[in-house]
């Protein structure tokens, strides 16, 4: 096995033959992907890929008899891939390994990876030694192994303080209010929080085993219903891989369009959340405002391609819909009276000292533990690291125009609130520029086919933070595997972490400025 | 006729006390530029619920069941002694403020046991907030009786208000305005309202008051209701015979005044709950602490003048 073997590096959007992935010994692999994080990249997504019998005679096994020298590839053996993205070299790296049954678990040096090792675990029926904290995250029977050995959603054992007076309050999956289902044990003292486990799952549609073999005509809309507040996002993730995988070139009109889509969603679901802070703090004004404001921005988005969260919009090679002038003269008219009034509903927060009492010092998570966990999005810039895809590893008209970063510092539930008000400014300056100066020429060109045993990876910075997809084709073209991590598989243990040592009555607050999905995480 | 016309505003208040969180939620939607719900909502949500039938909980015993009763009960009591307009109340004795209070502690204690017989997490905690807080909020509201009572000479509320305006001096001014402080708050932190407690919210682990009234349904709920309709007339009109304290002597234009005066506070209420969020939990009992000083502060200078 050649010790020297550098990962597969490759630029955005670009696509490799599945066979120029080195395949390393467990060891190394461990040892590579461990130095790359502590180097500043982030883990993007750690998935199995199981190897079918016509797998060992696929061009991977056959064409490299000595990556694999002394290991017999069987069918029950499972290759691992690690993809992490280096934003100081603006590149993204891709290792696989090749596990039976256990190996030795990244987590205890890497807890980036803690989740995607459970979910490895749960999926494939693989042991990652030594993980602190094995246990399933969605509840979805195994691919692979034993099957009947489902496990009902929930019933794992919980994480318990004990001592006197320390007392357990279990919320969800059930809620008040209509929202998705998620379980939360709290472990209290009194109104204070120790320690908080988040259990989901409940929503698990078997996505990523439904787009084996495809993409075929329902595939694109999986993915505008991944995570339905994401639609435009996840569309884009999905398509500028499939683009990549076809060697197509998507005009820049189309380009633009979907940039201009994508901040449009950004700015719908940052205002609704900053509307939706307020109102968990029964601060009216800025709540009802903020309502009625979300609801125009999503008919923005309705107004270019018929549906208010972008659904037909994005379609590989470019968009479903084109704009004609008189509706971009429209959507200008639209932003600025949008832009007027969010201003207004927004300065109302930040000038209310009672809204800022109740935001700032409360749910800190420091940059330290941020870095450590691979939190991204809204979450991470608030903690002052600059992650945002759309600056390190810019694809589609993000590579011709550039939306500075936006950062703050505290870490708490005021700046994650305050980066989602930069951020409406920022993106909308962005759309309202790109609207004056649209490209001409077409909006759509043909698809080819998929290059066959390739794989891509796309990464696309969607309103919640980093969307990466990975591609894998099969000798057809057709996708053997496909990986999806959506931010909130990143940061709901972001969240849990915020709760430590909080008061359990600002929990809600908490949870709305991270404000991540369940059926984006469940899948 | 004494006896029928404070019969008469017993019934007022009664029947007008649930329109008061009419008015609130309409100054809010008003305010958050909804045209809100009608004025009388409450009304038509309590005859939907006493419509209905009740669900219990397994887990539940006759405690559960008995506290939205005993609690109206207490309350209903209460509001007997209350007066208003210048015309003493339906019930009345010496010292009869010490009752009231402790009436509005039974629909508390009532209330609590009910939170805390239905086993749920949830409510225990409900329970546990409430108590803490009323804890630091019943002195307040004792002593700023108190000051009133010293003020007037008497502790029956019945001549405390009937006669407050010929005891008041200009020297009285300040002690009287920092005990409307008090009550002000007292108003606010007993009856669950902003920027104690959210009375819209939906997030059980924030709320105080309604999370312990979460398993109830029908005619209980009704009850609950209702209840808190009633608490929230009683306290009102300690704060509202405070601050407008002449009477004119025309019977019906005194207590259109005072009428008048409850739904100006409804709205003043409205209008608070609109332009500030709620306090974090651990500054609600800074603020009573606050609120007692006030009233200590009061009673002081009451002492003083004498």
């Amino acid at each position: 096995m050649p010790s020297t073997a550098q990962p597969l590096s490759m630029c955005p959007g670009e696509t490799a033959a599945f066979a120029d992935v080195p395949l390393v010994g467990t060891e190394q692999f461990r040892r590579s992907v461990i130095a790359a994080v502590r180097r500043g990249a982030r883990l993007v997504a750690l998935f199995g890929q199981p190897l079918t019998r016509d797998a060992t005679l696929s061009p991977l096994d056959a064409l490299r008899p000595s990556r694999v020298k002394g290991q017999p590839v069987a069918s029950d053996r499972l290759h691992l891939y690690a993809t992490t993205a280096d934003p100081a070299a603006g590149t993204i790296s891709v290792l696989a390994t090749s596990v039976a049954d256990t190996y030795q678990a990244l987590t205890p040096d890497c807890p980036a990876a803690h989740w995607f090792e459970r979910e490895l675990a749960e999926t494939w029926g693989i042991r990652p030694e030594g993980h602190p904290w094995l246990k399933p995250i969605r509840f979805c029977a195994p691919r692979r192994g034993a099957a009947g050995s489902q496990i009902q959603p929930g019933v794992t054992p919980y994480f318990q303080v004990r001592g006197s007076e320390i007392h357990e309050v279990a919320v969800g999956p059930v809620h008040a209010g209509i929202i998705e289902p998620g379980h939360f044990r709290f472990q209290c003292h009194g109104e204070h929080v120790f320690h908080l486990e988040i259990s989901l799952g409940y929503q698990h549609r078997g996505v990523e085993r439904a787009l084996v073999g495809g993409p075929d005509k329902r595939t694109i809309h999986y993915m505008e219903t991944l995570a339905g507040d994401t639609s435009v996002g996840q569309a884009i993730a999905y398509c500028e891989g499939l683009e990549s995988l076809a060697g197509c070139r998507v005009p820049p009109r189309a380009l633009a369009i979907r940039g201009i889509a994508l901040e449009l969603e950004r700015l719908a679901n940052h205002t609704g959340d900053l509307g939706a802070l307020a109102n968990d703090v029964g601060y009216l004004p800025t709540a009802s405002f903020c309502g009625r404001l979300r609801g125009d921005f999503l008919n923005m988005t309705a107004s270019i391609c018929g549906s208010r969260f972008g659904r037909g919009l994005v379609r590989p090679g470019g968009v479903g819909f084109d704009l004609d002038p008189p509706r971009v003269l429209e959507l200008l008219r639209r932003l600025e009276a949008a832009r007027r009034d969010v201003e207004i509903a927004v300065d109302l927060l930040w000038k209310t000292p009672s809204v800022l009492g109740r935001f700032e010092h409360t749910g800190t998570i420091s940059t330290e533990d941020c870095r450590e966990l691979g939190l991204v999005g809204v979450v991470a810039r608030a903690c002052g690291l600059e992650r945002d895809v759309r600056h390190e590893f810019p694809t589609g008209f993000f590579r011709f125009v550039q939306i500075p970063v936006s950062t703050a510092h505290a870490g708490d539930v005021f700046a994650r609130a305050y980066v989602r008000w930069l951020e409406i400014q920022r993106s909308l300056a962005f759309v309202h520029e790109q609207l004056r100066a649209l490209p001409q020429g077409p909006v759509r060109v043909e698809m080819n086919a998929l290059a066959p045993n390739a794989i891509a990876v796309s990464l696309t910075e969607g309103w919640r933070g980093e969307i990466c997809h990975v591609a894998v084709t099969d000798d057809a073209g057709r996708f053997a595997g496909y990986k999806i991590v959506d931010p909130s598989f990143h940061n709901w243990f972001g969240l849990a972490m915020a709760l430590r040592d909080q008061q359990i009555s600002d929990f809600p607050l908490c949870n709305k400025s991270f404000n991540l999905s369940y059926c984006g995480h469940d899948l | 006729m004494q006896a029928v016309v404070s019969i008469i505003h017993w019934l007022v208040a009664l029947a007008l006390a649930p329109l008061l969180l009419g008015i609130i939620g309409r100054t809010k939607a008003f305010f958050a530029g909804r045209t809100g719900s009608p004025f009388l909502q409450p009304y038509h949500d309590l005859r939907k619920l006493l419509g209905k039938g009740a669900v219990y909980s397994h887990t539940t015993t006759w405690v559960f069941r008995a506290a939205p009763m005993v609690g109206l009960g207490a309350v209903f009591v209460a509001s007997g002694m209350v007066p208003f307009g210048g015309s003493p109340a339906v019930i009345e004795f010496p010292a009869d403020l010490i009752l009231v209070v402790y009436l509005l502690g039974l629909l508390r204690f009532a209330t609590v046991l009910g939170a805390l017989d239905t086993g749920s997490s949830f409510e225990g905690m409900g329970a546990s907030r409430e108590v803490q807080f009323s804890a630091l909020a019943e002195p307040v509201l004792l002593l700023a009786l108190a000051t009133l009572g010293r003020q007037t000479g008497s502790y029956s509320l019945s001549t405390i208000f009937v006669d407050i305006a010929e005891h008041l001096s200009i020297h009285a001014g300040p002690a009287m305005l920092m005990g409307a402080v008090a009550l002000l708050v007292v108003f606010l932190v007993e009856n669950a309202r902003i920027p104690v407690d959210d009375p819209n919210t939906h997030l059980e682990l924030t709320m105080i008051h309604e999370v312990m009234v979460l398993d109830y349904s029908g005619p209980d709920f009704a009850f609950v209701l209702y209840g808190a309709a009633l608490k929230l007339w009683v306290l009102g009109a300690l704060l509202v015979g405070l601050v407008i304290p002449v009477h004119v002597g025309i019977r019906l234009i005194d207590s259109l005044l005072f009428v008048l005066g409850m739904f100006a506070l409804a709205f003043l209420v409205g209008v608070i709950e609109s332009c500030m969020a709620r306090l974090r939990l651990l500054r609600v009992p800074q603020m009573l602490i606050a609120a007692g000083a006030f009233a200590i502060f009061a009673l002081v200078l009451v002492l003083r003048q004498t």
